[in-house]
């Protein structure tokens, strides 16, 4: 009987050999005559584990990695096909057991990310055996005022970092009459440390593709944009050929599912500018122009792409309506603490032992899931500082590290839970360095339209530089203090208005790293 | 008398635009009014008014940069920061709409910080050389370093900067220098929204941003068509005027109208003394809204050019050298000669000529001079030659002699038909109206053998061409017509409230004919029978239909025809008498609708009123103490003949170049070689000029009161900025003329003469100086029915009662292709120069256009082996000229094009005297010809050459003080 192997084919697996993995292995099987299946699933997220090779048992899927190509004939010498190892002998070193018995995995709360790295993720029987699509087959049975309201009481708020509502966006995009309606996915995932938005697309699509369809029958849109970075090419390709698949099968196109309701998808590239990931440049880009920040209002809800009433959301607000729709608000809301509600998709990376995808009920505090999931750091030095939700948002000291992930509690500290991002950092990392990283992240990704923004990020860097070699500390520090006043007052969007953040951070939690002594001073 | 037309109302800068401003149509009523309190003053203003615009309206000044009141709100600067109560942050008040309550703080210490701190940085970026800066002393980033009370830079002037960025000064008119520029994109706005170029962009990002024309070009090379659009919104001195580099800036400015097309744009002469160092695009100006064209803008050094005659000059026959002379004798020269012509050849023996450049006052006294002085009705004007089909045509069926509608008409147009005008070159300020109108979703289609400009405009949404061919153009306005009527796209209810029965089933049996059928006038138009039935559709269903239409139209052997055959498709489909439709002719000078007005025409007193109507003539004869021929007088073309044939031997011109002109040119030579006496009145020694005996210099616009009227019936005041070079306005000198002939005339202004025009043309009863100050402009007519004038003609009926359909049958010109003759020549207009060039070679619009070339299609050209550059042969059944090949594609094969603007380009040899039916408008639209590779210029040429040089050298002769 051939045995099923899964090796992941996402960008991470594939970037850590996984290619060749899945070459050794076929190879080896084949003049060994083992007979083998192979999966080309997705990545269950756990990067520090990748590859993670799974072989399926009767008894669920076992886990091995991280596994190399050289790592193959040991592992078929010790029986991974047909012998010891697939009976469940974690004698092994790479043997890791029971996939999902993995503490990883199973203290993880996984909402969205359920069916990440168990499917093929082209397959749509795969999708279908694995609960796809039953959210959407509810929506289409549902007025789009229902389908609204459902996701007004999942809570859901928009996960790209700005927590608005994603029901009242909804709304108000249902309310404005319009002769076109639009779903624009903001799949421009250009926060450092973050692949959450990545993860579903390589390796779940049709989660997103039924998220925009759901969102599209809500709000009356019929058609939907992925404004996706061009620096996701996998991503492309996987979700071309399955917006292809799913409309050979009747899930996208004139008719869903004979429902005589129409939505089409399309995915458009990006050209490698973060600003472009901010909603008003975005759909400026998406209209093939200049990505320059639009002032608001109008909002785009009432007057976005090419005018009309636009839904833009990130990738993974719109992928967790399928779970909405199925599961039902009330099994969404019922995890999380205060007004943030449900899940919500960490990335731990930087300095970190065991980094990957983590998803949790809001709530849990930093320190667990540093500690806890992340094993503290790579380097194994003490961790010294962390920086949640992205480019633009605080570095955190230990004073704050048992902060509950929630929006309004980080919010109180001036930090943000952004997108989910945290990268890690040691006690070797020097925080006036970083501040500067921060501007100079500001400098070179500005769009140019807002003075503040355009000027004052290059004007820090200056600043910066001149604290770090001593000239004017005191004014200095004061006119930085100034400056960032004058970005978070003036800046026309988050691109200026929250580089202050992570710069003051550093300011105030570690001071002294802007007063060291000055080299050869 | 109030001299100027008060400016200030006008001059605030209100931040962001009305928002129920349909180019600068007045608020509509029924906008919700939204109160707020600004710093506690309490103000009502249109709902999607924004918090800067308010404040504006309630005095209360809010720092700014980015905004202005001619572009959409950017938010950029981040100066107008304001507050509002229960709103979090520092909204930017451009962008902020007001709202019902809303209670905004645009003064405190934390906003004053923050705009003293955003002008920090952009002061860190900036040459600190103010002192020499040719934007001192208006310079709005000057303005707000002071409002704001910048003290210091913190920053130091070490760090990263553009202080170096080289200045790009290919334009002849203006510079551009970056190391100024503060990245507002009010320029790039500026070409996008008001001139609708696109020329201009924002290259890099952040910091790296920066203004450039087309992909990093020189403004020369790029798209930029010089509009000054850009300029007129740089707040700084990034883009500015080198006549204001070069002279500093201005110290008065006066209100006044451009004196190139019949737009009639209003402009601020800005004068030093009696220098004028620019003009700009007024603001208040009811056609152009604060908008201009490369002509009107810059190409004003014509006035003060070293060509302009400044001496009245005179001399026996046109083979002897000129001899300067006083005005006195000049006038008295010219008096005795045409008292004597009249004495030995009869009265009929002597006319004038109008001008469509000089004002309607001047206008008025020189036909009042030929009526009352002369004695005949031998008045004529260049309209002859451009438009006098469309007042026969429009008089004929809607009973009016104009267009219809205001410019701003377009605004609410849903399809747009522009038949045979070419309005981004001819009409640019109009055209760039238009194009916003196209870019927000009306649909286009245009009628003509070219591919025009207006096709390419960014941003179109349903653009259709119907490329005819020249001569065409009745059967296609049939075909468009049997659609409408065979598909049920008629407006009955308009058709039954409004036109006259008898004459609309006459025509409506006439043009349901099979024979008007698209398919069936296929084979004549070349245009595609699917074509006509969309662009029918289009048009007749989109809700509002205008048709703009130009000499394209009016100058065919079917001129008159055509006319009517558009005003039959409007009325057809209803689309007249309301906003967004209409009749619209795109006249073509400054002043040619003005001229027709004040009664040019031989058979037309003043208002359109005939000459054989006892009532009317009997009001003149009572005015002018005469008794008027009730007989019309000689045409154009006739005068012509009759001075060929001798019986037609003075002719005095005022201000206009009919030897480049007309048609036929060596007819027109000869006609002209043969007067006795002919004066010219001009600026400079114009090709007509060369066979005169008496030459009186004109007087510029810049140097005369007095009022231009534009193709949308708008009387403009014309203000004298600057006195006249030769010592006398242009009605002066014709009132000199009058006087000497016997005739009294005694006008010490031109107001007076508009109050006669008031008092004996109906239409213009409600017309004076007064009222034109208050209101800046009217449109006529304007009366005790409409006071205020009238900016939409036919609203409730015509003034012929109903509506009269005409018949029109179309019938080829004789002028057709043969086998010696394969192609047709076609003649029109490029946007930077204007008409004979006259002034326009005169300034450095040269650069763009210094010889006027033959267009034709490659294929045509392949098949003559000739290349681009190439000299060719151009020869009709007229004549033969020579001018060098332009390949170009959006020619039609089969059909060649080309220009008048320079004399010795002869274009109007090759024309021939082919005309209209009904008014003698000159077929200069079809002209069947050959090329043919040559090697040297025509013999008309090289003679033009010869006789050029001779009549200059005694033009200098003159100058010398030599007999």
């Amino acid at each position: 009987m051939s045995v099923r192997v899964f090796v992941p084919r996402d960008t991470t697996a594939l970037s850590l050999g996984a290619d060749a993995v899945a070459a050794r292995l076929e190879r080896e099987a084949r003049a060994r005559g083992l007979a083998l299946t192979l999966v080309r699933n997705g990545s269950r997220g756990a990067a520090w584990l990748e590859p993670l090779v799974e072989v399926e048992t009767a008894n669920g899927r076992l886990a091995f990695g991280p596994v190399t190509a050289e790592d193959i004939p040991g592992l078929l010498d010790a029986g991974l096909l047909d012998g010891a190892l697939l009976a469940g002998d974690t004698a092994h070193p790479l043997a890791l057991g029971p996939t999902e018995a993995l503490p990883w995995f199973a203290r993880q709360q996984r909402f969205t990310f359920a069916r990440i790295g168990l499917t093929d993720p082209l397959s749509i029987a795969d999708y279908l055996a694995h609960d796809g699509f039953r959210g959407l087959e509810l929506a289409l049975a549902r007025p789009p005022q229902d389908i609204v309201e459902e996701v007004k009481a999942s809570g859901l708020r928009g996960r790209g970092g700005a927590a608005f509502p994603t029901g009242i966006k909804w709304q108000t995009v249902l309310d404005t009459a319009a002769d076109q309606k639009y779903i624009v996915c903001n799949a421009d995932e250009g926060d450092s440390g973050t692949f959450a938005d990545r993860l579903v697309m390589e390796c779940d699509p049709y989660l997103l593709i039924e998220g925009m369809t759901i969102a599209g029958l809500a709000v009356g849109a019929t058609q939907g944009y992925i404004y996706l970075r061009s620096e996701y090419p996998l991503a492309r390709e996987i979700l071309d050929a399955a917006i292809a698949r799913a409309e050979a099968a009747g899930y996208l196109g004139e008719d869903i599912r004979g429902s005589g309701r129409a939505f089409h998808l399309e995915v458009r590239l990006g050209a490698g500018a973060y600003i472009c990931g901010e909603e008003t440049s975005l759909l400026e880009s998406l209209e093939g122009k200049r990505g320059l920040v639009r002032a608001k209002p109008p909002l785009p809800a009432i007057e976005g792409l090419f005018g009309r009433p636009t839904v833009v959301n990130n990738v993974l607000s719109l992928a967790a309506v399928p779970f909405i729709l199925a599961e039902g608000a009330a099994a969404y809301a019922e995890v999380g603490m205060g007004r943030s509600r449900g899940t919500l998709a960490l990335q731990l990376a930087g300095n970190v032992r065991r980094g990957g995808l983590v998803e949790l009920a809001f709530g849990a505090s930093l320190r667990e899931l540093m500690e806890g999931f992340g094993g503290g750091t790579a380097s194994g030095r003490p961790l010294r500082a962390v920086q949640v939700g992205g480019p633009l948002c605080a570095y955190l000291p230990e004073s704050q590290w048992d902060l509950p992930l929630d929006y309004e509690a980080f919010a109180e500290v001036g930090a943000g839970v952004g997108h989910g991002g945290v990268v890690m950092f040691d006690d070797s990392v020097d925080m006036a360095e970083q501040a500067r990283f921060s501007m100079e992240f500001c400098k070179v990704e500005s769009c140019g339209k807002c003075t503040p923004c355009r000027i004052g990020s290059t004007r820090g860097v200056e600043v910066i530089d001149r604290i770090r070699a001593g000239r004017d500390r005191e004014a200095n520090l004061d006119l930085l203090r100034d400056l960032c006043d004058t970005l978070e007052d003036g800046s026309l969007c988050a691109m200026g208005g929250m580089t202050p953040f992570p710069v003051r951070s550093a300011l105030t939690h570690f001071p002294d790293d802007f007063r060291r002594p000055v080299e050869g001073a | 008398m109030i001299e100027h037309f008060d400016p200030r109302q006008h001059a605030k800068d209100l931040g962001t635009p009305c928002p129920t401003r349909a180019a600068g149509a007045a608020p509509a009523a029924d906008a919700a009014p939204v109160s707020l309190t600004i710093d506690g003053v309490a103000i009502r203003v249109p709902a999607g008014t924004s918090v800067l615009r308010a404040a504006a309206l309630a005095g209360i000044t809010i720092p700014k940069l980015c905004a202005t009141d001619s572009l959409e709100a950017f938010g950029s600067c981040r100066l107008c920061a304001v507050q509002v109560e229960g709103r979090r942050g520092t909204p930017a008040a451009c962008t902020t709409p007001v709202a019902e309550g809303m209670q905004v703080t645009t003064q405190n210490e934390r906003l004053a910080r923050l705009r003293r701190n955003v002008m920090e940085l952009y002061i860190s970026d900036h040459p600190l050389d103010c002192l020499t800066c040719p934007a001192n002393g208006d310079c709005e980033l000057q303005d707000m370093a002071g409002v704001v009370g910048l003290r210091q830079v913190r920053y130091g002037f070490e760090g990263e900067n553009h202080l170096q960025a080289a200045k790009d000064e290919s334009n002849p008119y203006f510079t551009f220098d970056p190391s100024k520029c503060i990245v507002c994109s009010r320029c790039v706005r500026a070409c996008e929204e008001v001139q609708g170029t696109f020329a201009l962009t924002l290259d890099g990002r952040g910091f790296d941003s920066k203004v450039t024309a087309g992909q990093g070009e020189a403004f020369m090379d790029s798209e930029c068509v010089s509009c000054g659009a850009c300029i007129q919104a740089c707040p700084t001195a990034t883009l500015m005027e080198k006549s204001v580099i070069d002279a500093g800036q201005p110290e008065r400015s006066v209100i006044t109208t451009c004196a190139y097309c019949g737009v009639g744009c209003s402009f601020e002469a800005q004068m030093k003394g009696d220098q004028l160092v620019r003009m700009v695009p007024f603001k208040g100006g009811d056609a152009n809204h604060g908008h201009s064209c490369v002509k009107g803008r810059f190409a004003f050094g014509y006035a003060t050019h070293p060509d302009r005659l400044t001496t009245p000059r005179i001399r026996n026959s046109i083979d002897q050298p000129w001899r300067e002379v006083s005005w006195e004798e000049a006038i008295a020269f010219a008096a005795t000669r045409l008292q004597a012509i009249q004495t030995e050849h009869g009265r009929e023996s002597i006319g004038g000529i109008t001008s469509s450049r000089c004002t309607n006052e001047e206008t008025y006294l020189v036909q009042k001079l030929v009526r009352a002085a002369f004695g005949n009705n031998n008045t004529d004007t260049c309209a002859r030659v451009c438009h006098s089909p469309t007042g026969y045509g429009l008089k004929t069926t809607l009973g009016e002699s104009a267009g219809t509608q205001a410019f701003d008409s377009v605004m609410q147009a849903d399809a747009i038909l522009v038949i045979g005008a070419n309005p981004t070159d001819a009409h640019p300020v109009f055209g760039s109206l238009m194009r916003k109108r196209l870019r927000q979703g009306a649909s286009l289609i245009v009628a003509d053998p070219r591919r025009i400009d207006l096709l390419k405009t960014p941003h179109l949404a349903d653009a259709q061409h119907l490329p005819l061919r020249p001569g065409t153009n009745v059967a296609l306005i049939n075909a468009l017509g049997h659609v409408i009527v065979t598909e049920g796209l008629e407006d009955h209810d308009f058709i039954a409230a409004r036109c006259d029965t008898a004459a609309y089933r006459a025509w409506r049996d006439f043009i349901s004919e099979e024979r008007h059928s698209p398919e069936a006038s296929e084979a004549i138009t070349g245009v595609s029978a699917e074509a006509v039935r969309r662009a029918a559709r289009t048009y007749a269903s989109a809700g509002n239909g205008a048709i703009y239409y130009g000499l394209g139209v009016t100058e065919h052997s079917q001129g008159s025809t055509m006319v009517m055959g558009i005003a039959n498709l409007a009325m057809a489909t209803g689309n007249l008498g309301r906003e967004g439709v209409g009749v619209n002719p795109l006249r073509g000078q400054n002043n040619v609708q003005g001229s027709c007005d004040m009664g040019s025409f031989p058979h037309e007193l003043p208002g359109y009123q005939h000459v054989a109507d006892p009532v009317a003539r009997g009001r003149f004869e009572a005015a002018w103490g005469v008794t008027l021929d009730d007989e019309p007088g000689l045409r154009i073309p006739n005068m012509f003949d009759a001075a060929i044939e001798g019986s037609f031997k003075a002719l005095y011109v005022q201000g206009e170049d009919i030897a480049q002109s007309d048609p036929n040119t060596q007819h027109v030579e000869a006609a002209l070689s043969a007067l006795e006496c002919l004066i010219v009145q001009d600026l400079f020694l114009n090709e007509t000029a060369k066979y005169a005996h008496v030459l009186l210099p004109g007087a510029s616009f810049l140097e005369k009161d007095g009022t231009f009227t534009n193709a949308e019936r708008r009387i403009n005041r014309v203000r004298r900025v600057m006195p006249p070079l030769a010592g006398k306005a242009d009605w002066e000198v014709t009132q000199d003329l009058a006087r000497a002939l016997g005739y009294p005339m005694d006008y010490a202004h031109p107001s007076e003469i508009m109050d006669e025009i008031a008092r004996l043309t109906p239409s213009f009863a409600g017309v004076s100086y007064a009222r034109l100050e208050a209101h800046g402009s009217l449109q006529w007519p304007c009366n005790g029915a409409h006071p205020a004038g009238t900016p939409t003609l036919h609203a409730d009926d015509f003034p012929i009662g109903r509506g009269r359909f005409a018949i029109t049958e179309y019938v080829a010109t004789e002028e057709r292709t043969s086998r010696r003759f394969p192609l047709l020549l076609t003649t029109g207009r490029i946007l930077s120069q204007y008409n004979v060039g006259a002034q326009t070679r005169r300034t450095d619009n040269q650069v763009w256009h210094d010889e006027d070339v033959l267009e034709l299609h490659p294929a045509d050209a392949e098949l003559r082996g000739i290349r681009d550059g190439d000299w060719l042969g151009i020869t009709s059944r007229a004549g033969q000229t020579v001018l060098r090949a332009r390949l170009s594609e959006r020619m039609q094969p089969g059909v060649v094009y080309t220009t008048f603007h320079h004399p010795g380009s002869g274009a109007n040899v090759i024309t021939t005297d082919n005309s209209d039916w009904a008014t003698n408008c000159p077929e200069y639209k079809v002209t069947a010809v050959q090329v043919e590779k040559v090697s040297q210029p025509s013999a008309w040429q090289q003679r033009f050459a010869a006789f050029d040089r001779a009549q200059r050298d005694h033009l200098a002769g003159a100058r010398e003080g030599t007999p």
